[in-house]
């Protein structure tokens, strides 16, 4: 739920990063941490394990800058994501105005991945939110490891989409990041699906970590109007 | 945003809450008082100004009491409606105003945990009717920002970001 203060024309609004354990959430907070300019971010808090394994959440509030008058913040969350901590995990998801997900893309990960999405839509549904009518962002993660799944089939078992019912919305929509692919494609039977953005990246060097929000950024902004 | 339970009020409300809240640090003597919604954003903050950051201090307190309440589930409790944590030093109370936002007071010796909690349950009872008046009024959806699903919003996030 983004807080909109029209008086002082401020808009807050919470992201959420989730995906299995180890995937590379809290290095994505710590890359966008460490690349931002000082005043244009608060702390980076880590309610974390000795091990440094996050126990119920990592936040960072960034400032974007100006988008259409109003002061636009940021505020980045990720999820515990160990199985384990799923009541804590739910708990972060209150609220929530746009989802990444940070996929593992090794292979012996999949399913890994492919429980934490299942649970991510339980724990959405929970709260009565759709995760196909949000703004949601997948990123998959240490593309640089050599037993990296292709992203063809990272994008077949964990974004193959869903099913597009408003004629509105029935148009081929080429997908930036992948060329040849669509966003919103027919099928042979007449049916109209949609996938969400996704976004290779590297986070422990940065790679796609800034696209990523990048594109979740819009997502969230252009809902608002 | 569908199924996001989304709230707004007014300049009057506003003005409503700040009194209350002004109120309440009067006859208490207690440092600062803010309110922060569940979620982990600041709605309103009166006397000393934090000298920590008050967005870090919200999130935490907003997942301090859903972690709580589901620790009341667990023991048979419907919630806590009020925590308190001890410090050598500054304590700090916090309670629920109407399921949707946390009172949260901090305060140090020049004041008592008795004289704070008699005096919030109080306010706290005063704000649950503003806020209960509020929804009454409906889940209207939060009014659309003119020019936002525009295409120029896209390069203006695109410059941001360089």
């Amino acid at each position: 739920m983004s807080m909109i203060n029209y008086a002082s024309r401020e808009i807050n609004c919470k992201l959420v990063y989730y995906g299995p354990g180890l995937g590379g959430k809290t290095t994505n907070l710590e890359h966008v941490f460490g690349k931002v300019n000082p005043n244009a971010r608060g702390k980076l808090i880590s309610l974390a394990t000795e091990t440094e394994r996050t126990l119920f959440f990592d936040f960072l509030p960034v400032d974007l800058g100006t988008v259409r008058g109003f002061k636009t913040r940021f505020h980045l969350y990720t999820v515990p994501g160990q199985v384990y901590y799923n009541a804590s995990r739910k708990l972060i998801l209150k609220g929530v105005d746009g989802v990444v997900f940070v996929a593992d893309s090794q292979l012996e990960r999949m399913e890994a991945n492919i429980e934490s999405m299942q649970n991510l839509y339980d724990n959405m549904a929970e709260y009565g939110y759709d995760l196909t009518r949000i703004p949601f962002v997948v990123q998959y993660n240490k593309r640089d490891l050599p037993n990296a799944s292709p992203v063809k089939d990272l994008q077949a078992q964990l974004n193959p989409g869903w099913p597009v019912t408003d004629p509105a919305l029935q148009k081929a929509v080429p997908d930036p990041n992948f060329p040849g692919e669509f966003l919103t494609w027919q099928l042979p039977t007449g049916e109209w699906i949609q996938r969400a953005p996704a976004h290779e990246a590297v986070a422990v060097t940065g790679d796609g970590v800034f696209e990523t929000l990048k594109t979740v950024s819009k997502l969230v902004l252009k809902s608002l109007g | 945003m569908p199924g996001a339970s989304s709230w707004s009020f007014k300049e009057e409300d506003f003005r409503i809450i700040s009194e209350h809240m002004n109120a309440l640090l009067r006859e208490t003597n207690v440092k600062s008082l803010l309110l922060v919604d569940r979620t982990g954003q600041v709605v309103a903050n009166v006397g000393e100004k934090p000298t920590f950051d008050p967005q870090a201090f919200a999130s935490l307190t907003a997942a301090d009491f859903s972690a709580n309440d589901q620790l009341a589930k667990m023991i048979g409790e419907h919630e806590f409606s009020s925590l308190f944590h001890q410090g050598e030093k500054e304590s700090m109370y916090l309670a629920d105003v109407a399921h949707r936002v946390i009172l949260v007071a901090l305060f140090d010796n020049r004041t008592t945990l008795g004289m704070v909690r008699l005096k919030v349950k109080t306010t706290v009872e005063e704000l649950t009717k503003v806020f209960e008046e509020m929804f009454s009024r409906g889940e209207t959806s939060a009014p659309k920002l003119e020019g936002f699903a525009s295409a120029e919003v896209e390069d203006e996030i695109d410059k941001l970001f360089g």
